[in-house]
């Protein structure tokens, strides 16, 4: 089974992301029968198909889909994925941000795409706590990345006072 | 100064044993060389035409004369004892091994340095006045300000992978003298009717290849509120900045596609849901940070010192490095002065390691153990007694550190260039020489007066052309290197895009070229006219005619079926 980093440690995983192949539409993608992140638009177009399964299900939001979409969905969502479509583009980091501090999600935020241990920390500052890491690197390495400070200046998900609340001089 | 504390020096000790993580995995193959680049460059490191180049941050320009013997012992151990001072007040080292580089930066961290952010597509180096804290006409001290957003901005976890860079400057003067409208952001410290300080805030300025000034998104911000309101401003261009074409990424394209009444809406919009939330300043954290930059322990003198006067009187040579280099301090007695780093046949903003020990003993000795780096690539040391004036001026010189030309034409903003740096279209330190040859002769210069000739050695323009009376930018045409002129640039409060003359010149053209420029000015001013007066009368047609005068037809026409060419192709930044 493949793994991914989940609060703080490397557990199997039985997720799957669902993406639309260039000769599928939202309409006639099969939606597997386990459980599942499913591209936005299947899920604002299939929403109460989707519901009425019964089997696990999330919505993973490309870099360019803002959290706004779901906004209203987010109790039926157990897993929402934040794709890093390259590892340079930082969009997700706003995504999880408002996932958690604007709209309040509590569920688990997962990164997936092109996931790796340099970019974990700031991940999990911004509310991202599992991590699908890119196949081909080290989960061990990676799950010492997440502690690679000790300290943050800013307020964050993790974090939410900045040090400057917290400083004692 | 600011002075780390515990966590501060526990950030950065823990960023060098990130950073040298990050290299051994790249040496043992486990971090392929495209996933080290954004790392590295957050380090300061890029990998030049000659090898790596690694900047190290000198935040808003501030340093320690002990901060300055370690970056002098490191530039002699690990480079060739030469370092470079940049428009963002950072300095350069242009020949690290790479291998060495982790240690390098254990070193800047014994002495509160780091390269954190000196490259990237972050938040980059806060930059500032040179004199903050000094200048006559400031409203308050900008560098609590900076440092507050030093701290902000250090490892901020949801802006570290931006469409492209972003530079933050801070003045507050009345006279601009950080360039704010050229920044993505510029910060004016300012107060309100009721005597209250706040922010004014420009965004969307920058220089590179579609220079754009900065535009007014807030009046006056309430310093509480600074941080919040740049979470807001930066969220909204993390989100929606280009990301597909990295010449359209930077905010002042967004800005301009958006238009800044509908950029400010969204601003606003994200704004309302962050304002006076956690992140909003304490006056308590702000005294905290303030409280590292009360003033020195100055004695009271008298505004005229009676030796400084007879040396003024009695050598000449004095009073003229007086003349241009020393400027007005706020405190009675005192003086600043700017230790040019534009010698003749030296690379402008070159410092030599004995250089850099010897400006670290004139500030132990005359001017409380600091220095400031300028953008204009020179050193200044804040606080020197009049009476000590003369004394410096000997030492300066003896380490030829006093060539009197600052705010002259030799006083030149010049980029590494094609020598160096692997972006450029051409040389540019080669051009900076030929000007220092045409015009060595300092009446001829003193004659010309106030004026700024800047080059860039591609349309990066790390060289600041675009806001110099005179700018000079390389461009590559079939391989070959040619240079573009502009006039009428300035940089401060009527901060103004130069024109382009005309088609492009060769290198052995510029000088000749600079000096047609000059003479239209020279006969052309009134008594009280600086180059920049005369242009702004004249307009640019006298300029452009003289310029081009005799000119070898045979140039013209290749000069002019060059740039029929497509645009010059600019080599992709970030290399
Ligand atoms: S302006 Fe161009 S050539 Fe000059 S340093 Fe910047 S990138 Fe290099």
């Amino acid at each position: 089974m493949p793994k991914i980093i989940k609060n703080g440690q490397i557990v199997d995983d039985g997720w799957q992301v669902l993406k639309l192949a260039d000769d599928q539409t939202v309409e006639s993608i099969a939606i597997p029968e386990d459980p599942v992140l499913l591209p936005l638009a299947v899920w604002l177009a299939r929403r109460e198909d989707i519901l009425s399964r019964g089997v696990p299900h999330g919505v993973w939001l490309d870099s360019s889909e803002g959290p706004e979409a779901i906004a209203g969905d987010l109790e039926q969502l157990a897993v929402i994925g934040v794709n890093f479509p390259k590892f340079t583009d930082g969009r997700s980091y706003s995504t999880a941000r408002l996932l958690r501090e604007r709209y309040g999600y509590r569920g688990e935020i997962r990164a997936i795409g092109d996931v790796l241990q340099d970019q974990l920390f700031f991940m999990k500052r911004c509310g991202i706590d599992a991590y699908a890491l890119r196949a081909d690197k080290d989960s061990n390495a990676a799950l010492a990345s997440l502690r690679d400070f000790s300290e943050t200046y800013q307020a964050a998900v993790d974090q939410p006072q900045p040090l400057f609340r917290r400083r004692t001089v | 100064m600011y002075r780390y504390d515990s966590i501060d020096q526990q950030l950065i000790n823990e960023r060098v044993a990130q950073y040298r993580g990050q290299i051994d995995r790249n040496l043992a193959g486990a971090l392929s060389d495209d996933e080290l680049r954004p790392l590295r460059l957050q380090n300061g490191l890029y990998i030049q035409r000659h090898g790596p180049m690694l900047r190290i941050a000198i935040p808003y320009g501030m340093l320690s004369a002990t901060q300055l013997r370690k970056l002098a012992e490191i530039s002699r151990r690990y480079d060739r004892s030469i370092g470079h001072f940049t428009t963002r007040q950072n300095m350069q080292l242009n020949w690290p091994k790479f291998e060495e580089t982790p240690e390098i930066l254990g070193e800047l961290a014994s002495v509160e340095m780091h390269a954190v952010q000196t490259s990237g597509n972050c938040i980059r180096n806060i930059t500032t006045d040179q004199f903050a804290g000094i200048a006559p006409d400031e409203l308050t001290d900008p560098r609590p300000y900076c440092e507050v957003l030093r701290q902000w901005s250090t490892f901020h976890p949801e802006f570290a992978y931006l469409p492209r860079k972003f530079k933050i400057a801070v003045n507050a003067a009345a006279q601009d003298r950080a360039v704010i409208r050229a920044h993505d952001v510029g910060l004016e410290i300012v107060s309100n009717a009721a005597g209250e300080i706040g922010v004014k805030v420009f965004v969307g300025g920058g220089l590179g290849r579609t220079p754009v000034i900065g535009k007014v998104i807030n009046e006056f911000l309430p310093r509480r509120h600074l941080l919040s309101y740049l979470d807001a401003v930066l969220r909204v261009y993390n989100r929606y900045g280009r990301r597909d074409n990295m010449y359209k990424a930077r905010i002042k394209i967004l800005v301009n596609a958006l238009g800044i009444d509908e950029f400010k809406r969204q601003v606003d919009a994200e704004w309302a849901h962050l304002k006076d939330g956690p992140t909003t300043l304490t006056d308590d954290e702000f005294d905290r940070v303030a409280r590292h930059f009360t003033p020195p322990a100055y004695v009271t003198l008298p505004a005229d010192d009676l030796s400084f006067a007879t040396a003024l009187k009695d050598d000449k040579a004095f009073a003229a490095w007086v003349k241009r280099c020393v400027h007005a301090h706020k405190v009675s007695g005192y003086a600043a002065i700017t230790l040019s780093l534009k010698a003749p046949g030296v690379a402008p903003g070159d410092i030599t390691d004995t250089q850099m020990e010897a400006v670290a003993d004139l500030a132990d000795r005359f001017s409380f153990g600091e220095l400031r780096v300028t953008h204009e690539q020179n050193v200044v040391l804040s606080d020197v007694r009049k009476s000590d004036l003369y004394e410096v001026w000997k030492i300066a010189r003896a380490n030829g550190l006093a060539t009197p030309n600052i705010g002259l034409l030799t006083d030149m903003i010049c980029c590494p260039g094609g020598d160096l740096c692997a972006l450029a279209n051409a040389r540019s330190v080669p051009i900076a020489d030929a000007v220092q040859k045409q015009f060595d002769d300092l009446d001829y210069l003193y004659d010309i007066g106030d004026i700024s000739l800047n080059i860039s050695g591609c349309m990066n323009s790390c060289g600041h052309h675009h806001v110099a009376n005179i700018g000079i930018l390389g461009v590559d045409k079939n391989s070959e290197e040619w240079y573009q002129i502009t006039v009428g640039g300035q940089q401060g409060n009527s901060t103004t895009i130069g024109k382009v003359i005309g088609p492009s010149f060769y290198a052995d053209e510029v000088p000749q070229v600079i000096a047609a420029l000059i003479d239209v000015y020279i006969e052309q001013r009134t008594t009280s006219e600086r180059f920049i007066d005369t242009f702004l009368r004249l307009g640019l047609a006298p300029f452009k005619q003289r310029a081009y005068a005799g000119r070898d037809k045979r140039k013209i026409a290749a000069a002019e079926s060059a740039e029929t060419e497509t645009a010059p192709l600019t080599k992709v930044a970030n290399a």
